[in-house]
């Protein structure tokens, strides 16, 4: 129980230090916009919060005095600059490893260290805090207005509204409480002594001005004298609040109309609290004022008594209009227009978080597996049944299993639409990489992001991450040079560093692109030359050379810096895309940058697959990858069977008999006596030939995993589960390929596989 | 809900161990004409030999993958495994299914492909004896333990060692093989 939500605490205070992170950086280039420091201040304040009630104080301890800091940010008291900004960078990162403290069950230790280190990231901020004081907007001389800051900073959690309170300034004269008396032509015979209100009204600090007349005032002869014709109006300074003003007439509520008016000072401290008010709490406009003080409960039941008034008033006759519960406040002369403004718009924001809110469910990453496995099932079962009914051919149930089937595959997209997510989410966390690494190595880099709406199966999400950084520390570490290189060299200053994503034809693509040095192809080759990976006299292209770096132990950097080359390398980037089973190109030029393609399949558990047979086994190769499919003409085409080479209308291109190239035992039945068929398939840039005996036609493939026994397999990258209950092995394209092409060279030793039957 | 009951329980855990010290049950099996078991706690289930799916370019001991109720199981020929060459599917040939737990990863189904299966035995502790030291260089990893019954000696198989080092040496090697092939494309 307790475990669920400290999982809960420790995931949403990721997520708000995410979200804080992205406000920083977005800080950066803009210091002025209030909706990110609101949002730093927010995350701040939540985890506080909620480390409060979870008893973490060691989380309290340190984010107390960071959101208190950022308070003063968003109360302007302190500008917004590069160094704010890079120590509340340190903050966050501090509370990440405070809230993984947590996540790892160590709250009961937390190493002094740490302790230390904290503390050392709030003493600069705070020291820059009284750094910063003399500078700080002036306006406010006030001696006592120095020492505002102290309770601020001491309050523990759970006075929060307190701190929000500016401290009072020194009277104004414009800046008082308005507070009308209307006493009732009663009041008197109720024994009410107006004069005891006001005296009253004096402790709560002093009358500016009281201006008293008497309304309803008849002739003299007429007038009643054990009535009251009184009014007030009253000019009062105070610090108290609206309600405390409120608590003297007390007594004096049935018998007198009572408006308190805030003074200016008030109506902008009403405007931050609004603004601190979180969405979660918005509700109705009449509470929200409350709740802020800048109305009374007593002000609102009355002006909801006179909106419901209205309501009836309106039933009876449609003509009658009925004001807006805002409208009717302002009309009492109880608040403000601008105040009612902005709590109408918290209002409406908090309503589109709700409803933002309403339209996403965590879910269990387990459970949303299994739903994908179970529609995995399904998919191969209405297949058997597809199957059968071919078999025994029935007419009327083949509609019916058509329309199943139409739903089946509706289903699986959704199914699958489920662990979609944008990868717009990881590139944006480069965004700190980019910054924190520039900075480190003095270069100054952009990153421009492109395409981040992109979608892909999160599982191949949370896969890509690793390698993804590992090129982008690449690009930044290698690739770009330092501002004096690429002004010497006639580039801007700038180096730019591009992500982007786009969908191909049942892959994503992710491109990281710089403006760089690239590639140096001599040393490359030299450092392959010097490790035999290549020999001195092979004729390599350039596209050869490059992907030489995706080689283990080919690191062209003499040192490894602590960015990139801290002995994970390119081999390592590669291995990894191979495990997704994607792909990765590299293309290069001298002095103008570096392009990475990656390919990786949208999702890891079903693809729509094409069906061949080789004798009695059937393999199944991904639709997205085959081009087309021709009769095998043997007569017409050249083919090399020495260097199994292809030409196919002038393509010249490799190609793999699969009966040989598999070993396939001859079928047991007649066999295929047909031509055989050349499957044509493309991977990347790169296409080959495959030679079956049958094509079968597309099939909804479920992938199976073939397991760790057949982890180092190279051609075959699963297998699927037919409806008749056998396997079909999946081709792993980009490994048959890479096969076919080796085999293309090797042409010159003798081969068995050469001379076909 | 999660307490165990107590009173009964004690009594009952008591006997079940008493009897796990005593006596164990094995299933005896027929590998290219010798004998061998496993201890019946290994095995989740006994298959007949349906139909195989080679899959290429693997060591010559995994016979292929195997639909296992919608699962994909490969199949270890026992016999090529230690080196008898591939065992010829017969009317008695069976798979024995267990779980491999590999140094990394979840436990993994695997079968075994023996040429036929006996009985189950039960044995006492003083029947087992450790595997002899063969000297070095011969592969003694996938056994336990060495069981005298009346017919005979037979081997206890260590089920975590089937897909043992040596194996995935032989597998690492197959696609160190590749890469090396991969790593010098000859020149046009």
């Amino acid at each position: 129980m307790t475990d669920d939500a400290t999982q809960t605490f420790v995931q949403e205070s990721e997520e708000l230090l995410e979200q804080m992170e992205d406000a920083l950086l977005a800080m950066e280039e803009a210091p002025d916009d209030e909706e990110h420091i609101n949002s730093v201040f927010r995350a701040m304040h939540t985890i506080k919060g909620a480390a409060g009630i979870f008893g973490f104080d060691f989380i309290v301890a340190f984010t107390h005095p960071v959101e208190t800091e950022m308070d003063r940010v968003r109360s302007h008291q302190r500008p917004v600059d590069t160094e704010l900004t890079a120590l509340l960078l340190e903050c966050k990162d501090h509370t990440e490893q405070l809230v993984q403290l947590v996540a790892d069950g160590q709250q009961d230790s937390v190493p002094t260290e740490l302790n230390d280190q904290g503390a050392w990231i709030l003493s600069r901020l705070t020291q820059a805090e009284t750094d910063q004081e003399p500078a700080a907007p002036a306006g406010q001389s006030v001696p006592e207005d120095h020492t505002s800051l102290t309770p601020a900073t001491g309050h523990t959690a759970g006075e929060d509204s307190a701190c929000v309170e500016p401290e009072p300034a020194a009277p104004r004269p414009d800046d008082n409480w308005l507070i009308s008396l209307d006493f009732k032509a009663d009041a008197l015979r109720n024994g009410l002594d107006p004069m005891s209100f006001i005296r009253y009204l004096q402790r709560l600090g002093p009358l500016v001005d009281v201006f008293t007349f008497a309304h309803d005032l008849l002739p003299a002869h007429e007038m009643d004298p054990e009535s009251c014709y009184l009014s007030f109006r009253i000019a009062l300074f105070t610090s108290a609040s609206k309600q405390e003003i409120e608590a003297v007439f007390e007594f004096a509520r049935d018998d007198c109309e009572i408006r308190i008016l805030p003074p200016r000072s008030r109506q902008a401290s009403y405007l931050a609290l609004l603004d601190e008010l979180s969405e979660e709490n918005v509700s109705r406009l009449g509470e929200i004022l409350v709740t802020v003080g800048a109305i009374t409960a007593q002000e609102l039941s009355g002006a909801l008594k006179e909106q419901e008034a209205q309501i009836d008033r309106a039933t009876a006759d449609p003509s009658q209009s009925i004001k807006p519960l805002g409208q009717i406040l302002v009309d009492r002369r109880v608040i403000s227009r601008p105040v009612v403004d902005k709590a109408l718009k918290k209002q409406e924001a908090g309503r589109d978080k709700a409803g933002k809110e309403s339209q996403s469910i965590r879910v269990d990453a387990n459970r949303l597996g299994h739903l994908i496995n179970l529609v995995g099932e399904l998919v191969i079962s209405n297949a058997a049944v597809k199957l059968m009914i071919d078999k025994y051919d029935l007419q009327d149930a083949q509609e019916v299993v058509a329309g199943v089937e139409n739903l089946v595959e509706e289903i699986r997209d959704q199914a699958l639409q489920l662990r979609m997510v944008q990868i717009g989410e990881t590139f944006s966390r480069f965004r700190r990489v980019v910054r924190d690494v520039s900075k480190d190595l003095d270069k100054e880099i952009e990153l421009v992001v492109t395409g981040g709406d992109a979608e892909l199966d999160k599982t191949v999400v949370e896969k890509i991450n690793d390698p993804l950084t590992h090129l982008v520390r690449n690009s930044l570490d290698h690739g770009i040079e330092t501002p004096q290189q690429r002004e010497a060299k006639g580039k801007p200053a700038k180096g730019t560093l591009r992500l982007n994503a786009l969908h191909d034809s049942g892959h994503i693509v992710i491109q990281i692109a710089d403006d760089g040095a690239g590639l140096d192809l001599d040393r490359i080759r030299a450092k392959a030359e010097a490790n035999g990976l290549v020999q001195p006299d092979q004729v390599l292209s350039r596209r050869e050379l490059s992907r030489l770096i995706f080689e283990p132990g080919l690191s062209t950097k003499d040192q490894a810096s602590n960015l990139s080359g801290r002995g994970v390398g390119m081999d390592v980037v590669r291995r990894n895309i191979d495990a997704l089973r994607g792909s990765i190109e590299v293309d290069t030029e001298k002095d103008k940058g570096t392009l990475v393609t990656i390919q990786l399949p949208l999702t890891l558990a079903i693809i729509e697959g094409f069906m061949v047979g080789v004798a009695d086994e059937r393999y199944v190769i991904p639709l997205s990858m085959v081009e087309e499919c021709v009769e095998m003409d043997t007569q017409h085409w050249q083919i090399d069977g020495q260097r199994h080479y292809i030409n196919l209308r002038g393509d010249m291109m490799p190609y793999l008999r699969l009966r040989d190239f598999f070993e396939v035992p001859p079928g047991r039945g007649t066999g295929h006596s047909g031509r055989e068929s050349l499957v044509v398939v493309r991977f990347g840039r790169t296409r080959a030939g495959l030679v079956v005996d049958e094509l079968f036609g597309e099939l909804q493939t479920v992938i199976k995993p073939l397991g760790q026994v057949f982890g180092q397999l190279k051609g075959v990258s699963g297998a699927t589960v037919l409806g008749n209950g056998g396997i079909a092995l999946i081709l792993d394209v980009q490994g048959l390929i890479t096969l076919a092409a080796e085999r293309t060279q090797s042409a010159g030793s003798p081969d068995v596989s050469d001379c076909p039957h | 809900m999660a307490e165990l009951i107590t009173g009964y329980g004690i009594e009952q855990d008591e006997v079940s161990v008493q009897a796990a010290k005593q006596l164990s049950q094995y299933l005896t099996f027929q590998v290219a004409d010798e004998m061998y078991a496993v201890e019946i706690l290994d095995i989740k289930e006994i298959l007949e030999i349906g139909r195989m799916t080679p899959v290429p370019m693997m060591p010559e001991f995994i016979r292929g993958v195997i639909n296992l109720r919608g699962r994909v199981v490969p199949v270890i020929d026992l016999a090529a495994r230690m080196h008898k060459g591939q065992s010829p599917v017969s009317k008695r040939s069976g798979i024995v299914l267990i779980s491999v737990t590999p140094k990394q990863g979840p436990p993994q189904a695997v079968g075994m492909l023996v040429s036929a299966i006996n009985e189950i035995v039960e044995m006492e502790p003083d029947h087992i004896q450790p595997a002899p030291d063969m000297g070095q260089g011969v592969d003694t990893g996938f056994i336990k333990a060495m069981a005298r019954l009346e017919e005979g000696f037979f081997i206890l198989l260590d089920v975590d060692h089937i897909l043992s080092h040596e194996e995935v040496c032989q597998i690492e090697q197959l696609h160190n093989h590749r890469q090396t092939v991969t790593d010098m494309p000859a020149g046009e």
